[in-house]
């Protein structure tokens, strides 16, 4: 027997225990690999700072990938999620609300330091919890107008959102409740945010050390990870690739469209709340500034290349965007300009060059690195689209 | 002869058997183009009927209604004695009606086991967050969705071989195959069948019409069928409906309609 074009296989026993558990067996190596990672660093180095935002970006994209992945909606304002994540730790984790509770502030199991400050200070856990609530139901808010659209007519509605949140967030130092309660800060952000404070972790204290940060994003993605998977392969992941092939049939054969996509949208939403309060945590300030429709963009271009629908291909892109925006455009080709006579900085084109690549990817390899077998065979051979003259969405 | 023709009154069975399904002069209209006009037509429970009449007579339409994919202009449609003329798709579905289409609509790539898996979606109760945190009620839910899938698929004949062969892949007798166990997987009371032989070769069509026989006799099923080939309809069908133009021109069994001037006029054209 020729061994040229046969597969090598583990021995029996080896095979039986992993058969179907590739995943789970991956998921293990690789988070357990990347949580030595910072350990070779300086606790203050900037790499791990680089897989910290890296992290907070594979949560975001995995949650978009829920909704244009796999239920196939296209959502070009997932930044507003994001925003609203960030603010639901800049609200509830920060001296922004100064005069409440005449000024001695609301405290929830906050830690030593920000239970001596005004404003409200909750737990960053109850935080997150928070936030994947209320991030959650204001992306199913945001999924109902888009309910009887198709296609691009979603991709402009959830675009039009994107930019509504992020002008709130801009001229939200303007609208102020009452006296000292303003919506936002605007660009003058909402900081400092208080540190992560879990009962008996001492580490989140220092702020000398990025370790116990990259630890607790990495939980974030382990976590993530897990809901993505078992969505995938559930009566739920089903429906929403039966939707995205087939409307029609899978009305037809009892998936009830409205409830299944809002619950798309919520689910992808809720990921981008809580990677959004995690950053707003980590960066100790909430801005206006982050909050641009380029955003919106960069999340989605992670899903793109790494491969709509794919969870391994999603996050593998959303690291190496990441990574590509911290460190190589700025520390690795930052001195090409140069070379070529011209003087500028390369940053300025960050966006530039994130658009080249997508445009690369959609010529060479549409359907993404690591695409997921479905999504492959839909964009080399044309499956899918359905007739929209069908009277389904009727609520 | 143009008097028009005495349609005889509305079927609610013949005799003995209650009607599962009733229309009660339902119209669709898009826009000024009548698609069904005023059709009032009953199948009896555990009955096989079929309708025919020539292309564009608004067969299909009609059928699209009774899965509310269509809500009907003006009528009723009552299954198991509830009115489900403003029900929306699924809930029809959860009620006991499933169908197949004319032209197959199967979610081309997910696998034939995972196409009959969402025909089951009516019929299983895991939530999102069953399905996220998966406690052992929803791991048992899904292995005897599973089970239960690639039992319908053996049922309909499909060899085990390509079970988990993405449903594109799949030979194109084999995707008929598998929208049909797609469809009985969601347990219905009454199946609809949109041209289920188109393509097939006479052997074929033979083997299906004995099929949907099995099909009565084994899970109590109510069959209606749109059908072209005369053949299977007559071999098949206890009453026939024949549109034309969107109305009811003559109803009755096999023999019946046969032998009906005004049938053979809709298909044929006037006789000089």
């Amino acid at each position: 027997m020729s061994a040229i074009g046969r597969r090598t296989s583990l021995p029996a026993p080896l095979r039986d225990l992993t058969k179907g558990r590739g995943n789970l067996i991956g998921a293990i190596v690789a988070l357990g690999i990347a949580a030595l990672l910072p350990l070779f660093f300086d606790p203050l180095s900037s790499v791990t700072d680089n897989f910290i935002l890296a992290g907070a970006y594979v949560v975001m994209a995995l949650g978009l990938n829920i909704v244009v992945g796999f239920a196939g909606l296209l959502d070009l304002g997932y930044v507003a999620f994001y925003a609203l994540g960030a603010y639901t730790v800049g609200w509830f984790a920060s001296d922004h609300f100064t005069p409440i509770n005449h000024t001695k502030g609301i405290h929830i199991l906050a830690g030593k330091f920000a239970s001596t400050l005004p404003g409200v200070h909750l737990n960053f856990l109850l935080i997150i919890v928070v936030s994947i609530v209320v991030v959650g139901i204001a992306g199913m808010l945001i999924g109902l107008p888009t309910l009887r659209l198709r296609g691009d007519y979603i991709a402009i509605v959830t675009l039009a959102f994107g930019e509504i949140v992020y002008r709130f967030a801009v001229n939200g130092d303007q609208i102020e409740f009452a006296s000292g309660y303003k919506l936002t800060n605007g660009r003058q952000a909402i900081s400092p945010i208080d540190s992560i404070y879990i009962p008996g972790f001492k580490e989140f204290d220092s702020a000398l050390n990025l370790r116990p940060y990259f630890w607790f994003v990495l939980a974030l993605v382990a976590l993530v990870l897990i809901v993505n998977f078992h969505l995938r392969d559930s009566r739920q992941g089903r429906a929403w690739i039966a939707i995205r092939e087939d409307e029609v049939a899978a009305a037809s054969m009892g998936v009830p469209l409205v409830k299944t996509k809002l619950m798309a949208y919520g689910t992808g939403a809720a990921f981008g709340g809580m990677a959004g309060a995690f950053l707003g945590s980590y960066l100790t300030s909430v801005n206006a500034n982050n909050f641009q429709f380029g955003f919106s963009i960069f999340i989605l271009a992670m899903v793109i290349l790494g491969g709509l629908g794919s969870i391994w291909g999603v996050a593998f892109g959303a690291i190496l965007l990441s990574f590509l925006n911290t460190y190589f455009i700025p520390n690795v080709f930052d001195t090409l300009p140069h070379k070529l006579g011209l003087d500028f900085d390369l940053t300025v084109l960050s966006f530039g060059i994130f658009g080249f690549l997508i445009l690369i990817v959609m010529i060479l390899r549409p359907q993404g690195l690591f695409p997921e077998r479905r999504r492959a065979l839909e964009l080399t051979e044309g499956i899918g689209a359905g007739d929209a003259t069908f009277e389904v969405q009727a609520p | 002869m143009t008097t028009p023709v005495a349609v005889p009154p509305p079927a609610t069975g013949d005799g003995s058997r209650p009607s599962l399904l009733s229309t009660e002069q339902v119209s669709k209209t898009f826009g000024g183009l009548v698609a069904v006009n005023d059709v009032t037509f009953s199948i009896p429970e555990f009955s096989i009927v079929s309708i025919i009449g020539p292309n564009g007579a608004g067969k299909t339409t009609f059928f699209n209604m009774l899965t509310g994919l269509y809500k009907p202009s003006v009528g009723q449609i009552v299954f198991d004695g509830q009115d489900i003329s403003r029900r929306r798709p699924d809930q029809i579905t959860k009620l006991g009606i499933a169908r197949t289409f004319q032209n197959i609509r199967l979610f081309a790539t997910m696998t034939a086991v995972e196409n009959v898996m969402v025909g089951q979606h009516a019929r299983m109760r895991a939530g999102l967050i069953g399905s996220i945190l998966r406690p052992p009620r929803v791991r048992g839910e899904e292995r005897s969705v599973r089970v239960k899938a690639k039992e319908m698929l053996s049922y309909v004949g499909l060899s085990e071989r390509v079970f988990d062969e993405l449903a594109v892949n799949l030979a194109y007798g084999d995707q008929r195959r598998v929208e049909i166990a797609r469809a009985l997987a969601s347990e219905p009371r009454l199946l609809l069948l949109d041209e289920p032989t188109a393509g097939m070769n006479p052997q074929e069509s033979d083997r299906l019409t004995a099929f949907m026989r099995q099909l009565r006799e084994e899970r109590n099923l109510t069959i209606l069928l749109i059908e072209h080939d005369m053949k299977v309809v007559m071999g098949v069908s206890e009453r026939i409906t024949v549109l034309d133009h969107g109305e009811k021109i003559a109803e009755g069994d096999p023999v019946e309609v046969r032998a009906n001037p005004i049938v053979v006029e809709a298909y044929l054209g006037k006789q000089g």
